[in-house]
């Protein structure tokens, strides 16, 4: 698969060619998914930033007036009230913040370490790389929410950095992956190759020839790990793995849980924030089918695509790419390819 | 060596890392788990403290590789200590009650929302542009939502506004499980809902990844050749198109297994399903660590053993797999 954002270096974009200036029209060009998940996301953005400037109440006041438990939406309180008599739509604002904080931070490192072992493994090649994948592999099938429930019920305060360092920690291996294929698809280029000609560091051709020509991929894959990272927090708040006195949508849900809003028909105490995550969630799978259409035209509506001969058949790929050359093996890298799935799938190589 | 043989290894090495973790993270964790529950019971006497630790298997007799040892001597032998909560009771015994619910519906509905998603991304993938292919936004929404959400809004809009099903529990109050029809009616009944559930968030998932890669097999050569000798559009499409889509498909089920099955966990609560979900809130709210570990233990073997006949069906479907399997 090639990723290309019409902005880097290697792609001929008729428009870039035409010396239009990139980033103009850039907007216009982008997938209609994508143009909605951008502004989906960026209302959440917005409510993060200016939400516990604008929120109308404190979100842990508990009004004792007995009238307001559990009050539907009214004036006041646009959102109801929780059976304490708190604000919904003000634990809503703070609860989005925390969330979008928690899952940002999260999807930084995360990506950063998928690209730091995918890159290093592939570029290392050898030993290193089979092991490095052998890890990766073993931790992709690990299940990861029973290992988080299990790492956070030891941990003795599960704040919000805890929180953000135990998903980080188990949220790399899909990106490392993913990253470590195209480094290989990559590495064996000519201006790669240049590169290493002139004398350049190892170091130097990884963080400034490899790593900007991945920048698209790693965009995807850091929108992935930010949306595992909500669903996981969401998921261990829920069960009451968090800090429960923190706002954040996962312990509202935790708290309309646990005091049985739906048995008592609270709908406004538990759908906003469900309904906010499963929006922002909506917003980053549309941002990332989006990319991927970006990169792979094929993908996009049938409207953008050609029609040929009744059934629609589509162009072949725009961007060739030369078949990635197998690495030579060595005989234990041979042996500890073997193991692997893609052992099986690889249309040469393999253990022969 | 054969390459089923080969991933069972790899599977027995993921098993013993996975063991292995779960070994040294009471260990190495920092606070004591015993010192937490200490503090949150104010009652206990300090001499309690000694049974905790020994209730809770830590601060054990002997060298850290003695433990190590005896610890994965107890885990073959199921033996996963004793339960905090329910104190008398085995947590093996506890596993083995739930176990069974879990397996039955979370295997089956994630079955079905597998075929399913795959059938549609077939037919959305083929018919690119198509009406199917058109839905594909809205099931990406219901696949952004939180599996337990969806579940809190099903059982407020089907079972307690229209009563079309039970609210939640696994069977009928005043049943007695056991093999008659009465108590599976019932428990098929009280099924429906959750599976439900399970079956609309992943079969989004399953669909995109499926239409994805059909729509690139479409582009092949060999696709317009069977076209051009004028085969039939079913066969060219299932026996041509899909059959080779489906690899990287099937690939991508074992990978995201872990995942639908830990969303399915967490939904099974709301639906005081008496699965291992439930089992694993229960000790998340009790500090019940050995639960904790055993059910971590037990969900990943049920994923690595998932992900095995995964291999098998690769090696039965795909004839290139076989042959390189032969040419071994």
């Amino acid at each position: 698969m090639t990723v290309a954002l019409p902005s880097t270096p290697v792609t001929a974009d008729p428009a870039v060619l035409a010396g239009e200036r990139p980033g103009r029209g850039f907007w216009r060009r982008l997938p209609p998914k994508a143009k909605v998940g951008t502004i989906l996301l960026g209302v959440f953005v917005l409510a993060a930033i200016i939400g516990p400037q604008v929120m109308p109440y404190d979100p842990s006041f508990q009004n004792p007036a007995p009238n307001l438990s559990m009050h539907a939406p009214y004036g006041a309180h646009l959102l109801g009230t929780t059976q304490s008599g708190q604000d919904v739509l003000s634990q809503l604002l703070v609860g989005i913040r925390l969330t979008m904080e928690l899952a940002f931070l999260v999807g930084v490192v995360a990506t950063a370490l998928s690209v730091i072992v995918g890159v290093s493994s592939a570029y290392l090649g050898g030993v290193w790389d089979e092991l490095l994948s052998l890890l990766s592999n073993v931790f992709l099938v690990i299940p990861a929410l029973p290992l988080l429930i299990i790492l956070l019920g030891y941990l003795p305060q599960k704040g919000q950095l805890a929180t953000i360092l135990v998903l980080s920690v188990l949220g790399w291996p899909w990106g490392a992956r993913v990253i470590r294929a195209q480094t290989l698809a990559i590495r064996n280029r000519d201006f790669v190759a240049a590169a290493r000609e002139t004398g350049e560091r190892t170091w130097r051709i990884l963080a400034f020839e490899i790593v900007p020509n991945e920048i698209s991929l790693i965009a995807a894959n850091f929108v992935n790990t930010v949306l595992y990272a909500i669903s996981a927090s969401v998921a261990l708040a829920f069960i009451g793995l968090a800090n429960l006195n923190a706002w954040s949508l996962g312990t509202m849900l935790y708290w309309a849980q646990s005091q049985q809003a739906l048995e008592l028909g609270a709908w406004w105490w538990f759908v906003p924030p469900g309904l906010a995550v499963a929006l922002m969630g909506t917003a980053l799978v549309l941002l990332n089918t989006g990319i991927d259409e970006l990169g792979n035209p094929r993908l996009r509506d049938a409207s953008h695509a050609n029609r040929i001969a009744g059934r629609r058949l589509q162009p072949t790929d725009p961007t060739p790419v030369l078949q990635a050359i197998p690495p030579r093996r060595s005989a234990l890298t041979r042996f500890l390819h073997s193991f692997s799935r893609s052992s099986l799938l690889d249309e040469r190589g393999g253990s022969r | 060596m054969p390459f089923i043989l080969r991933r069972l290894a790899f599977y027995v090495v993921a098993a013993w890392v996975a063991l292995t973790v779960n070994f040294f993270i009471p260990r190495l964790m920092p606070g004591n788990a015993v010192q937490d529950i200490m503090s949150k019971f104010h009652n206990l006497q300090p001499s309690a403290y000694r049974a905790l630790q020994a209730m809770l298997g830590v601060g054990h007799p002997g060298s850290i590789w003695h433990q190590y040892g005896s610890y994965l001597a107890d885990v073959v032998h199921f033996n996963f200590g004793t339960d905090v909560t329910e104190y008398p009771a085995k947590v093996s015994t506890l596993l083995g009650q739930t176990i069974p619910w879990t397996l039955a519906l979370v295997g089956t509905a994630t079955v079905i929302a597998f075929f399913l998603g795959t059938l549609f991304g077939i037919v959305s993938g083929w018919r690119h542009g198509g009406w199917l292919d058109r839905t594909l936004p809205g099931l990406m929404f219901l696949q952004a939502v939180p599996y337990f959400f969806l579940a809190l809004i099903l059982i407020e809009v089907l079972a307690i506004h229209t009563h079309a099903f039970p609210i939640g529990q696994g069977y009928g109050q005043g049943l007695i499980p056991g093999w008659h029809w009465d108590f599976i009616s019932s428990a098929i009944y009280h099924s429906l809902l959750p599976a439900f559930t399970i079956v609309i968030t992943s079969v989004a998932g399953w669909m995109l990844q499926m239409r994805n890669v059909m729509i690139t097999t479409i582009g092949e050569d060999y696709v317009l050749a069977a076209q051009a000798k004028g085969l039939g559009t079913r066969r060219v499409m299932f026996t041509y198109a899909a059959r080779n889509a489906l690899l990287p498909q099937l690939q991508g089920f074992g990978l995201a297994l872990g995942f639908v099955v830990s969303g399915a966990i967490v939904m099974e609560i709301v639906f005081s399903y008496p699965g291992i979900g439930l089992l694993l809130l229960n000790a998340v709210s009790s500090n019940d660590y050995p639960l904790m570990q055993a059910i971590f233990l037990v969900i990943t073997f049920a994923v690595l053993l998932a992900n095995l006949i995964v291999d098998f069906v690769i090696v039965a479907a795909d004839p290139r797999a076989r042959l390189r399997e032969a040419a071994r």
